[in-house]
C-alpha cells in the first residue's frame, strides 16, 4: 500500500512539473539567499574583528608604570610572582634594509588573547616560540624585509611597518634597546592575589568598543535581511505546497478510501516534503556559497587563506554552514506545510470536497487573508506596546510583513474594481475584469513580490542610513591622520617641538572624567580648527557655534546627554554654560561635553596634554619619522588612515553585496511570477478564446498579458514602498534600540526607490514575456477547439 | 591562547625534533637523542638533585596529599611542577629552551578545582633551586630550607591552598636504587619519592577556608624519552596503608595491548622492595563518565607477594584535570586486605 501511495503522490508532480520546480526553486533560492547573507555577514565580521584588533589584544587591559617608564624583566617576574596574570610586550624600533620597523615581541605562553591566526590555528604557539620562529608582518612589508634572518609569514591584519614575533626573537633582533612597554593583563585573577604595588596602575582596554558596537548593530540588521530574503522564498513554497495539497485532495481521499491509514498518509507526505527540503536545501547552500564567493571573491580567498593549512578548521566551518542552511530549509518547509498538513488531518474520510483550484471563492479568500492581516497588525501593535527585547522587535517585524503580504490580494482586487468602474471602453473593462479573475492564481507570487520589494526598500534604507552614519562617525572620530599618546610631559613637549614644523596641525586632545546630570561623563577640550568645523556632525547648533565655542561662550554636548537631560539649544546648563550645539555620538552610552580649549584650560588647569591628533598630508612618512625619532610603541602612535580606509572598504564591499542581493531577491519574486503565469496559461485558453473570436488578435492579447503583469507589479509596488519604509523604521528605531539602546537616524533615498520600482517592473515584464510569446504563437486551432469542446 | 595551542606547546619534542606527529602520551614517547639519558647504577647527589636537570628532557615535582578537616571530611590536593626542554640546556633570558607548567587541584567528594600555569625559564618566572629548596611558577611555590620541611601554595580563580609539609621518614628510591625501568626494552627514568610527609594547612574554597591535616607524597622523576612510542597511557597508584607501609605501583599500557607494571613496597622505616614486571596487578571494576570518556574509578589492586588484594575507589570520580593535557588525578580510599588512602593518576583515557 505504501508503494502505491508513494506512486500516487509522485504522479501529481509528474503531471505538474512546474509546481515541483516552483517548490524546489523557491526553497533552494531562499536557502541560497540565507546562506549567502550569512557568509557575507561572517566575512564582514571577521574583517572587522581583524581591523579593530591590531595586536589581537585591543580589549585587554594593561598594567603600566605610573611614571610611564618602560618595565624591566625583573618587574614583570615580580608581578607574576605576586599573582598578577600579566604578559610582556617587548617593543622597539629597528632598521632593516635601511627602513625603520617596529618590532613587537609577545610571550605566547602567557599571552592573554588569541594568537594571530597567521601563525596557524594549532601550531601557532609552537611555531612562534624560540629564536628561529615565525614572525608576522603585513604582506606589503615582506618584500622590504627580504634578506633579514626572520622567517616571515604574511598577515594582513598587522599594521604597516610592524613585525610581530616571539619575545625571545624580538629581544635578539632589538638587542638591549628593546624594552617592555606594557604588560597585558589576563582576565582571570587568582584568588587572594596581592594588591598591585603603588608604582603601577591598571589601564583599561581601549576605545575600540564603540566601533564594535556599531558593527554589531550592522550585523544584526544584515541577519534580519537574511531572514527576510528567506521569508520571500518561503512564501513561494507555501503557495506551491498549498496548491499541491488542494489539487491532491481527490488522491488523498481515494488513498484513504482504499485503506491507507491517515497517519501513514501524513508520514508519506512529511517524508516527501523532507526529501524535497533536503534536496533543495543542499542545492541552496551550495548556491549560497557560490553567490557569496562570486559577490565577494575575498570570502573564498580569506577562508582559504585563514584555514588553508588547517583542514579541520575548514571542515568545521562547512559543517556549521550546511547544518544552518539545511536546518533553515527544513524549518521553512515545515512552516509552509504546517497549515496544509493540519487541514489534511482534519479532512473527513469520505469528504465530498472537490479539488478547489484557485478560481473558487476568490474574493472570499482575499477577504479572509485581509482579515488575517488585520489580526496580524493588531498583534503587531500589541507587541510594540507591551513587548520588550529584541525578540519583540523581530516579532513586530514579522507581523508587519506577513500582514502586509496578506493585504496584497484584497488591495489589488479593490484597485482593479475601481479601475474597472472608471473605464468605459469594452476592451479596457474586460482587461480589468480579467485581471481580477486571474488575481487568485497570481496572489502568491505577488505577495512574494511585495515581500521582496519591501525587504529591498527596508534594507537598502537601513544599510544606506547606516553607511551615512558610519562614515560621519569615522570622519568625526578619526578626523586626524595620526594619533599620538605621549609618555609624559617632557616627551609631549619634544613631540610638539618636532611637529611644529613637520605637521600641518597638531590638535591637543584633553579630557577629564566627571559627572554630568548625576552620571559619569567625559569633558573634552578642543582647539578651534578647520578639522572640527568641517567634520564634527552637529545635529543642532546656533549659527555661530564654532566661534562661540572658541571664545568660551558656550559648550557642545552629545545627543545622549541632551536627550537624557532634556537640554535644548540656547539653554543655560547646570554647569553654568550655554548650550550651543548637540552632536551625534553613536555607540557611546556615556554623556559627553566639549569645551573650547581656553575654557577647558581655565577650568581644569592640572590636566596634562599628552594626547594629540596630527593633521598631515603624508601620514606614512611622518609616522615612520616619529617612530624612528621618539621610540613610540604601537599604542603611542596610531595611523588612523589605514584603519579608516580598511573599515570603509569592508563596509563598501558589504554595501555593494547588499545591492546585488537585492537584485537576487527580486529575481526570486520574478521567478514566482513567471511560474504562476505559466501555470495559469494552460487554464486560461477558455477565457481568451471568446475574446479572440470577437476580434482581438493573439498579438494584442499577449501584449495585454504583459501590460497586466506590469500593472499588477506596479500596484504591488505602490503598497510595497510604505511597507518597506515602515520595515526600515522598525529595524532602525525598534530593533536597534532594543538590541543596543540607541537609535540610528533614518535617511530617505527616493532615487533608490525609483530605481527599485524600475527593476521590479522590468522583472515583471521579463516574467510575463515568455508566457505572452507562447500565447502569441498559440495555434488558432487550439483556440477554436475551446468552442468545439464546449459543444 | 586556546587550549589546543597550549597542548601543542607541551608536546615537547614536536617542537624540538620538528616532527609533525605526536606519539605516546604528551610526547613522552618521542626520540631524544640530544638529551642526557638515565643510566643504571647512577648515583644521586643531594640536595643538588632536588633541583632541575636541564640536560634531561622532562622532569617533575609532583605532590599529592590526602587530607581531612576537623569534621572528618576528606579532601585531596595536588601540586605539580613540570619542566620540559626544547634543548638540553638552560640559557638566560627569554631565549631559554626550558618550559614550565604548573598544575594545582583540590578535590572534595562533590567538587574538583583545577588551575594551570605555563611559563618559560630563563627569566625567573618559574624554576627550581636545590638549596635552599624552592620550586615555583608565578606565585605558586614549594619552598623550605631543605626538602624535609616545605611550605606549599597555589591559587586558582576559585580555590587555593597554603600548607606545610614535614617529612616523617627518609627518601625512598624506586626500581634499582632510583633507576626506574618503564618498558621491557629498557627505557627508564630517575625516580625517587618522599612518601612520609605530614601535612597541615588551609584550603581556600568557595565556601570559605578549611583547616586540614593529613599525609602527602612527593614524587621526583626526570628522564628523556622515558616511554616507548607505543606506550600510550598509564595508571599510577600511590597508597598509604593504615598500618604504616606504603605502596607505589603503575601499569603502562602499550598500543599493542600489552602492559608493563612496576611496584615498590615501602616499609614504615623506608626500607623498599621493588617488584618486576607482572608482580603488580590493577584491574578496573567500575567506570565514571567524565569529560565525555569512561574512566575507571574503582579498581582491584593486587600485589600477591605482599598479600595485598584491595579495592581502590575514587573519592570523587570526576577528578578530571581540565588542563592543556587532560588527565585524571584524584584521591582514593582503599579497602580489602589492607585499608588506607592514596592517589590515583590515569592518563590516555
Amino acid at each position: 500500500m505504501i508503494g502505491q501511495g508513494v506512486q500516487a503522490l509522485w504522479s501529481h508532480w509528474r503531471y505538474n512539473p512546474w509546481q515541483l520546480i516552483t517548490l524546489l526553486a523557491g526553497l533552494a533560492l531562499s536557502t541560497a539567499l540565507w546562506s549567502g547573507v550569512q557568509a557575507i555577514n561572517a566575512e564582514a565580521r571577521a574583517s572587522y574583528a581583524q581591523a579593530s584588533d591590531l595586536l589581537g589584544a585591543a580589549d585587554v587591559s594593561r598594567v603600566v608604570r605610573r611614571d610611564g617608564a618602560a618595565l624591566s624583566v625583573a618587574e614583570y617576574v615580580s608581578l607574576r610572582r605576586l599573582g598578577w596574570p600579566v604578559s610582556p610586550v617587548l617593543e622597539g624600533q629597528v632598521d632593516i634594509n635601511g627602513q625603520s620597523f617596529r618590532i613587537v615581541g609577545i610571550d605566547p605562553l602567557t599571552f592573554p588573547a588569541a594568537l594571530p591566526e597567521s601563525a596557524g590555528e594549532e601550531g601557532g604557539l609552537t611555531a612562534m616560540l624560540g629564536t628561529e620562529a615565525l614572525a608576522m608582518a603585513h604582506p606589503d612589508d615582506i618584500p622590504e624585509l627580504a634578506g633579514s634572518t626572520l622567517i616571515l609569514r604574511p598577515d594582513a591584519t598587522r599594521p604597516r611597518g610592524s613585525v610581530l614575533m616571539d619575545i625571545a626573537q624580538a629581544q635578539q633582533v632589538m638587542g638591549p634597546q628593546g624594552s617592555i612597554k606594557r604588560l597585558l593583563l589576563g582576565s582571570v585573577m587568582p584568588l587572594n592575589h596581592a594588591p598591585l604595588p603603588p608604582e603601577y596602575r591598571v589601564a583599561q582596554a581601549g576605545v575600540q568598543t564603540d566601533v564594535t558596537r556599531l558593527t554589531q548593530s550592522f550585523h544584526l540588521n544584515l541577519t534580519a535581511f537574511g531572514l527576510l530574503s528567506f521569508a520571500v522564498g518561503i512564501f513561494i513554497v507555501y503557495g506551491a505546497v498549498g496548491l499541491a495539497f488542494e489539487q491532491r485532495r481527490g488522491v488523498f481521499r481515494t488513498l484513504r478510501a482504499l485503506g491507507l491509514p491517515l497517519n501513514r498518509l501524513m508520514l508519506l507526505l512529511v517524508a516527501e516534503l523532507t526529501v524535497f527540503a533536503l534536496l533543495a536545501g543542499a542545492a541552496g547552500v551550495a548556491l549560497g556559497y557560490l553567490i557569496a564567493a562570486a559577490l565577494l571573491p575575498d570570502v573564498a580567498a580569506t577562508l582559504r587563506g585563514l584555514y588553508g593549512a588547517d583542514v579541520a578548521g575548514q571542515l568545521q566551518l562547512r559543517a556549521a554552514w550546511w547544518a544552518s542552511g539545511l536546518g533553515m530549509a527544513l524549518a521553512g518547509t515545515a512552516i509552509a506545510a504546517a497549515a496544509a498538513l493540519f487541514k489534511l488531518a482534519q479532512m473527513p474520510l469520505l469528504s465530498f470536497n472537490h479539488p478547489r483550484a484557485m478560481s473558487v471563492g476568490a474574493s472570499v479568500a482575499g477577504q479572509r487573508l485581509a482579515g488575517g492581516a488585520v489580526l496580524l497588525f493588531l498583534l503587531g501593535i500589541l507587541v510594540a506596546l507591551w513587548g520588550e527585547g529584541i525578540l519583540a522587535g523581530f516579532a513586530l517585524l514579522a507581523c508587519l510583513l506577513i500582514g502586509a503580504a496578506f493585504c496584497v490580494p484584497w488591495f489589488l482586487a479593490q484597485c482593479l474594481s475601481v479601475a474597472e468602474r472608471l473605464s468605459t471602453r469594452a476592451v479596457v473593462q474586460w482587461f480589468w475584469a480579467d485581471s481580477r479573475q486571474q488575481l487568485p492564481g497570481l496572489s502568491m507570487a505577488l505577495m512574494a513580490l511585495l515581500l521582496a520589494m519591501a525587504a529591498n526598500i527596508g534594507v537598502s534604507t537601513m544599510v544606506s542610513s547606516f553607511r551615512m552614519t558610519f562614515t560621519a562617525y569615522l570622519d568625526q572620530r578619526l578626523a586626524s591622520e595620526l594619533y599620538l599618546n605621549a609618555r609624559d610631559a617632557a616627551q609631549a613637549e619634544a613631540l610638539l617641538g618636532y611637529l611644529g614644523t613637520a605637521a600641518d596641525a597638531v590638535l591637543p586632545i584633553v579630557s577629564v572624567d566627571t559627572r554630568l546630570g548625576g552620571l559619569p561623563a567625559e569633558v573634552f577640550g578642543i582647539r578651534d580648527h578647520e578639522t572640527y568645523r568641517t567634520h564634527w556632525p552637529l545635529l543642532q547648533a546656533t549659527p555661530d557655534v564654532w566661534d562661540a565655542l572658541a571664545a568660551g561662550e558656550g559648550v557642545l554636548v552629545n545627543e545622549q546627554l541632551a536627550r537624557r537631560e532634556g537640554w535644548g539649544i540656547g539653554q543655560t546648563l547646570p554647569t553654568g554654560d550655554r548650550l550651543i550645539g548637540i552632536y551625534s555620538d553613536y555607540g557611546n552610552s556615556a554623556g559627553q561635553m566639549i569645551l573650547g580649549e581656553a575654557l577647558f584650560s581655565a577650568r581644569y588647569p592640572d590636566v596634562p596634554r599628552l594626547r594629540f591628533g596630527v593633521r598631515t598630508d603624508q601620514p606614512e612618512a611622518l609616522a615612520a619619522a616619529l617612530r624612528a625619532r621618539f621610540d613610540l610603541d604601537e599604542e603611542a602612535l596610531i595611523n588612523q588612515t589605514d584603519l579608516k580606509a580598511f573599515s570603509l572598504q569592508v563596509f563598501e564591499r558589504t554595501f555593494s553585496v547588499t545591492a546585488a542581493l537585492n537584485v537576487l531577491t527580486l529575481s526570486v519574486a520574478g521567478l514566482a511570477i513567471l511560474i504562476s503565469l505559466l501555470t495559469l496559461a494552460t487554464m486560461r485558453l477558455p477565457q481568451l478564446a471568446p475574446v479572440w473570436a470577437l476580434g482581438l488578435t493573439r498579438a494584442a492579447l499577449s501584449r495585454l498579458e504583459v501590460v497586466r503583469a506590469v500593472c499588477l507589479a506596479a500596484l504591488t509596488g505602490v503598497l510595497a514602498v510604505p511597507v518597506g519604509l515602515l520595515l526600515a523604521w522598525v529595524l532602525l528605531a525598534v530593533v536597534n534600540v532594543e538590541a543596543f539602546g540607541w537609535r540610528l537616524p533614518m535617511y530617505f533615498f527616493p532615487l533608490d526607490y525609483l530605481r527599485l520600482a524600475g527593476l521590479t517592473l522590468v522583472a515583471a515584464f521579463l516574467a510575463a514575456l515568455w508566457p505572452a510569446v507562447k500565447l502569441a504563437r498559440t495555434d488558432p486551432q487550439r483556440l477554436l477547439k475551446v468552442f468545439s469542446n464546449e459543444r | 591562547m586556546n587550549v589546543r595551542s597550549m597542548l601543542y606547546a607541551f608536546i615537547f619534542l614536536v617542537i624540538f625534533a620538528g616532527q609533525g606527529v605526536a606519539q605516546g602520551f604528551a610526547g613522552l614517547g618521542q626520540s631524544a637523542d640530544a638529551f642526557a639519558q638515565p643510566e643504571r647504577g647512577g648515583s644521586f647527589a643531594f640536595p643538588a638533585d632536588h633541583g632541575a636537570h636541564p640536560a634531561y628532557q622532562i622532569e617533575w615535582w609532583y605532590v599529592t596529599a590526602n587530607l581531612k578537616d576537623d569534621q572528618g571530611r576528606d579532601f585531596g590536593l595536588q601540586w605539580t611542577l613540570f619542566r620540559s626542554a626544547m634543548a638540553p640546556e638552560e640559557r638566560p633570558g627569554w631565549d631559554s629552551p626550558q618550559l614550565w607548567m604548573g598544575h594545582a587541584a583540590v578535590t572534595t567528594p562533590q567538587d574538583h578545582f583545577v588551575a594551570e600555569r605555563i611559563a618559560r625559564g630563563g627569566v625567573g618566572q618559574a624554576g627550581v633551586t636545590a638549596a635552599p629548596f624552592e620550586a615555583w611558577i608565578d606565585e605558586w611555590h614549594m619552598a623550605g630550607d631543605t626538602l624535609d620541611q616545605v611550605e606549599m601554595r597555589a591559587m586558582g580563580a576559585d580555590f587555593g591552598y597554603q600548607v606545610t609539609l614535614t617529612a616523617q621518614g627518609p627518601l625512598v628510591f624506586h626500581g634499582e636504587n632510583g633507576f626506574s625501568q618503564k618498558s621491557a626494552s629498557g627505557r627508564a627514568s630517575y625516580y625517587y619519592s618522599q612518601p612520609f610527609y605530614a601535612v597541615e594547612g588551609t584550603l581556600m574554597l568557595p565556601d570559605g577556608p578549611v583547616e586540614v591535616t593529613g599525609t602527602a607524597w612527593l614524587d621526583r622523576e626526570w628522564a628523556s624519552q622515558p616511554l616507548a612510542a607505543t606506550q600510550v597511557s598509564w595508571d599510577w597508584f600511590s597508597m598509604v596503608f593504615d598500618e604504616g607501609p606504603r605502596l607505589m605501583g603503575f601499569t603502562l599500557h602499550d598500543s599493542d595491548g600489552s602492559d608493563f607494571t612496576q611496584a615498590t613496597w615501602i616499609e614504615p622505616d623506608g626500607t623498599t622492595t621493588a617488584f618486576p614486571n607482572g608482580a603488580f596487578l590493577a584491574t578496573p571494576l567500575d567506570t565514571t563518565r567524565v569529560a565525555g570518556r569512561d574512566v575507571p574509578t574503582r579498581w582491584r589492586v593486587q600485589l600477591p607477594d605482599k598479600g595485598v588484594d584491595v579495592t581502590v575507589s575514587a573519592l570523587n570520580g570526576s577528578a578530571w584535570m581540565t588542563t592543556s593535557i587532560p588527565y585524571w588525578e584524584g584521591p582514593v580510599r582503599i579497602e580489602g586486605t589492607h585499608s588506607g588512602q592514596g592517589y590515583l593518576e590515569m592518563t590516555g583515557y
